[in-house]
């Protein structure tokens, strides 16, 4: 069976990536109300084995795995894709090089 | 209005030209104004975003008070409100431009709704199962030692696992032709994907082309493996490659986020279009 962390992580989890979505209005959102409303739900008071509440962790752990994901994913697009070409100067520093510098400074070769 | 239009002019064309399946496409793609290419982005112009329960019991987007479309100019509907409120949250999560690359869920249902390469279930089944043949996991290296090993721990496991929960021959090889897969065993799957609603089988599809097997998909469904877990064992040459000669952010990074975040749209996409049929159910015995 696949590792199942605690739902109240996984929740809290979602939580997050849902104000890191909409900001201090967070709570104010659809999905906040529904998630909230589901993980109640699904809480159960004894320890018993429990077919459905399993199944709902897993999907509430893919969730969360896709709202980090297409947050991180934006992020490093942002960073690294979103702003078109670069000079040399910025992709040698990229992975922390520097280009030469002409002998004489700019000009030289008059 | 003016969408509605769009939408008629798209089914009137798809009649005439019902010979050529490429004509047909063009002719799809040539509505397509709403939503244009998946990389380039698009001014937000709505403020609010709402769902609502239509008669036939589907829920529809409204931003602010204009009701979501598909890029083929259909009404964008979801069997269910866990769906609705995915692809709502999602509209909702844009902030001055449509990122429509970030949109995951939103994509897929509109794939289902659309289907702009008019497949059937058949047609998709047969496509699933064509990675069967060519699946990540069968696949195995001879050297380094290393990698042997590590394949040999993780896929093995998976491997196992499969062949009892649907009792089937599938095997591995260090042959480029692969591993003989008896016909038994595709026939099993066929059956048991046909099981699938048309939303849920598109979904699994998808998730099947992304991490490049069949076992793995399966895994992830059936709930055996998590999203992260699927992702992993669908990149462990790279991951083993990674360990041992570093890491680079904008590129293995990168990948790896936007393949996690696909597989796991799909598997969700997957698992709340089956959940509806059994709500369905349920009320139907009632």
């Amino acid at each position: 069976m696949a590792a199942m962390t605690s739902p109240l992580r996984v929740c809290r989890g979602i939580l997050k990536e849902i104000r890191a979505l909409k900001g201090r209005e967070y709570k104010q959102t659809l999905a906040y109300n529904y998630v909230l409303d589901q993980f109640r739900k699904n809480q159960v008071s004894s320890e018993r084995y429990c077919r459905a509440q399993e199944e709902a962790l897993h999907t509430s752990q893919s969730y969360l795995c896709l709202l980090a994901s297409t947050r991180l994913h934006l992020a490093l697009h942002n960073l690294y894709h979103g702003k078109g070409e670069r000079a040399p100067e910025q992709v040698a520093g990229m992975v922390g090089l520097r280009l030469p510098t002409q002998p004489g400074g700019k000009g030289w070769e008059k | 209005m003016k969408c509605t239009e769009q939408g008629m002019s798209v089914l009137i064309f798809v009649r005439l030209d019902c010979k050529g399946g490429q004509a047909r496409l063009f002719t799809l793609l040539g509505n397509v104004k709403a939503y244009s290419t998946a990389t380039s982005e698009r001014k937000k112009f709505y403020q609010d975003v709402s769902i609502s329960q239509g008669d036939d019991g589907l829920f529809e987007i409204s931003l602010d008070r204009r009701k979501l479309k598909t890029p083929g100019g259909k009404l964008f509907t979801v069997p269910n409100e866990a769906l609705a409120i995915a692809v709502a949250t999602e509209w909702d999560a844009q902030k001055d431009t449509l990122k429509f690359y970030t949109m995951h869920m939103t994509t897929l249902c509109n794939t289902v709704l659309d289907n702009p390469t008019f497949r059937d279930k058949d047609q998709i089944i047969t496509a699933a199962l064509k990675f069967l043949e060519t699946d990540t996991v069968c696949y195995r290296v001879e050297e380094p030692p290393g990698l042997v090993e590590l394949q040999k721990n993780e896929w093995d496991p998976v491997l196992d696992w499969i062949e009892k929960r649907y009792n089937v021959v599938i095997g591995s090889s260090c042959n480029i032709m692969g591993p003989e897969i008896p016909e038994e065993t595709k026939e099993t799957f066929r059956q048991h994907l046909g099981s699938y609603n048309f939303w849920a089988l598109t979904g699994l599809e998808y998730v099947i082309t992304q991490l490049k097997s069949v076992v793995l998909s399966f895994g992830l469904i059936d709930r055996h493996l998590t999203v992260e877990q699927a992702v992993l064992l669908s990149r462990l040459e790279e991951e083993y490659q990674i360990q041992r000669w570093g890491s680079v952010e904008w590129a293995h990074d990168y990948d790896m986020y936007e393949l996690r975040a696909r597989t796991a749209a799909g598997a969700l996409f997957v698992h709340l279009s089956s959940e509806s049929s059994t709500v369905k159910r349920k009320l139907l015995q009632d």
